[in-house]
């Protein structure tokens, strides 16, 4: 297939005039990334909903998925589609922002303002490219430890996220168990498995194919590897849903057409349903952000750094860690099945961590966590309100 | 809920808890210290927990085998695991908690022996409560109909049932004693939801419809 769009793409320039609020942080000392190289000064981009209270209790750090950013409950300034998770987020909604001060900001590495491949090297005035550090998950989590701070937040009332969200919650959980009251990774696991970064492997070496990747160079020669972006955003979109929820949105059906073409047009509404979605990604994602944001998720291995004990991550000084987890998974989801949830849950309560655990019968795969799953916001709110209680946090106005 | 072995759907807890509880959820209540840590296995819907943590400030876990139990459990603010008493008991660790209940979920396990032994190495003490089939009426109804017992404590048709280790208060008491568990208290609870101190034997057998027992690692 052939996609042809200009350059949509918010171009680095551009980056300040986007929605939601930025800021400069690591200016006089460098973050240090887990490569061993670090990074600054960086720009965190971020939105903000609800009213932080008085004593700063009520933050909530939703950490966004892989291709996600800030825009977790505003109209996306590139789409104009409505905000990614506006069904669980909002006055009312699971995660009340008439109770809760709630915080998204799009990773390190991105591409919707933050610092990651697109932007500007101050070093050399271009564009990082495939010179910007490979960094991980802990590293996203340190800058946003940092944009905490800043906000003058000692600790969150709750981190909570799915997918690459869920290892970001995770991360938090072990690296500043001080600083986080509750945590809910949602279909996530503790490390990424090899068929999940076969998967990777195959989106990344269909970006590095398209002859418009230019090393990594491609915003230098004006162009974008827009054919390798969108294959991999369609191999990946297959990973999201579950094979009932593709056969119940599609089955055989053909798209605007009574029989087979016997040609290499997609005859089939799954198809063109793929293509819509590569088509569309190119638009609002950078190929390099890609690259960078999957190799992150696929060093991840949270008990790698403890030995491979599983257990040992959710230690503090030797004693149980402080947080309260609640795990979620879904039941048709085989890119983080529920196995990977519950080995997470077995560690946390041989240590007699608190931890509740949950699978949600769905048959909408991966995606469920995005999508009106009622059952799944009801243990959202549920889990909440009762960490507000053992919190002491008021309840909404 | 049914398939998780309660006999009953559970009462609904009322908007302000610490009045009342299920009949045979409140004699275990009562032996819970206040500020205690509680590990409930088969929680059902959360019921004793959520009562236990308004009435004693009890740090309360859950482990429950159903969606839906798990997720009322959550929602109302509890932690509550999704799990098996067979499969997961396993995994928690020696003296982790103060109490571990069994409530009404003993004769549905299969493995009671098993998970009898891991109740009182999970817990300092465990209270394990179970429809007694030596109750007489039970006796009485297979004596005279010939047939398996359908009572109020037992109201599932045998082949519907989610009960599959069936047992009498002597039977329980003759397995802690094989497995070196002590008893501490015995407790009948009576139809009349009246709730007496019977020491275990041919009396307790008789008139318990649900036996209550509270146990350690003899």
């Amino acid at each position: 297939m052939t996609v042809s769009r200009d350059n949509a793409a918010v171009a680095p320039e551009e980056a300040r005039h986007l929605p939601g609020h930025f800021v400069t942080l690591a200016i006089d000392q460098p973050m240090p990334l887990e490569s061993g190289a670090s990074l600054g000064p960086l720009t965190i981009a971020y939105t903000t909903h609800g009213t932080l209270n008085a004593d700063a209790s009520n933050a909530i750090l939703v950490c966004h998925a892989l291709t996600g950013d800030q825009y977790l409950l505003d109209r996306h300034p590139v789409t104009s589609k409505p905000g990614w998770w506006e069904l669980a987020v909002g006055p009312g909604r699971a995660i009340d922002t008439d109770r809760y001060f709630v915080i998204c900001a799009n990773v390190l590495g991105g591409c919707m303002g933050t610092t990651g491949p697109k932007e500007i090297d101050p070093a050399t005035g271009k564009p990082y490219g495939m010179s910007f550090p490979v960094i991980t998950i802990a590293d996203m989590v340190r800058a946003q430890k940092l944009l905490v701070d800043h906000l003058g937040i000692a600790k969150l009332f709750c981190v909570i996220g799915g997918s690459m969200g869920a290892m970001q919650v995770l991360q938090w959980a072990v690296d500043y168990p001080d600083c986080v009251y509750g945590a809910m990774p949602i279909a996530g696991a503790a490390r990424h498995s090899a068929q999940n970064i076969a998967f990777h492997e195959v989106g990344r070496q269909a970006i590095m194919a398209d002859p418009d990747w230019h090393g990594g160079d491609y915003l230098l020669h004006d162009v974008r590897p827009t054919g390798g972006l969108s294959v991999a955003r369609m191999a990946a979109h297959i990973t999201y849903l579950s094979e009932t929820a593709l056969h119940r949105k599609f089955g055989r059906n053909l798209q605007d057409r009574r029989a087979l073409g016997f040609g290499f047009d997609a005859d089939f509404q799954v198809e063109s349903y793929l293509r819509h979605q590569g088509f569309t990604f190119v638009d609002r994602f950078d190929a390099n952000s890609y690259l960078y944001i999957t190799r992150a998720m696929d060093y991840f291995d949270l008990p790698a750094r403890y030995g491979g004990n599983l257990q040992d991550c959710f230690r503090v000084d030797g004693k149980v860690t402080p947080v309260r987890f609640c795990l979620v998974s879904f039941s048709s989801d085989w890119l983080f099945p529920t196995r990977e949830s519950r080995r997470i849950v077995h560690a946390l309560n041989a240590i007699a961590a608190n931890v509740s655990s949950v699978e949600i019968e769905s048959d909408k795969g991966h995606d469920a966590f995005l999508l009106d799953e009622p059952q799944f916001h009801a243990v959202l709110a549920g889990f909440l309100d009762g960490l507000a209680e053992h919190r002491g946090l008021k309840a909404a106005q | 809920m049914n398939h998780v072995g309660r006999f009953a759907e559970p009462a609904p807890v009322p908007p302000h808890p610490g009045q009342t509880i299920r009949a045979d959820l409140q004699p275990i209540a009562d032996m819970v210290a206040p500020a205690s840590r509680v590990l409930d296995v088969g929680c059902a819907d959360g019921a004793l927990l959520h009562y236990l943590w308004h009435a004693k400030r009890v740090d309360g876990r859950g482990l429950e085998i159903s969606h839906e139990g798990v997720r009322v459990g959550i929602s109302r603010g509890l932690s509550v695991t999704q799990g098996d008493a067979d499969m997961d008991l396993a995994d928690y660790p020696s003296d982790a908690f103060d109490y571990v209940v069994l409530s009404q979920t003993l004769q549905t396990v299969r493995a009671p022996h098993v998970v009898l032994e891991h109740l009182v190495r999970i817990g300092r003490q465990a209270i394990v409560s179970f429809p007694n089939f030596g109750y007489w009426r039970v006796r009485l109804q297979l004596l005279l109909g010939g047939r398996m017992p359908v009572t109020r404590g037992l109201p599932l048709q045998w082949f519907d049932t989610p009960n599959i280790h069936l047992c009498t208060v002597n039977d329980f008491t003759t397995l802690c004693r094989d497995l070196g568990i002590a008893i501490d208290r015995s407790l009948a609870l009576r139809r009349s939801g009246r709730v007496i101190e019977l020491p275990p034997g041919r009396v307790a057998n008789l008139l318990a419809e649900t036996g209550i027992f509270l146990l350690r690692k003899g």
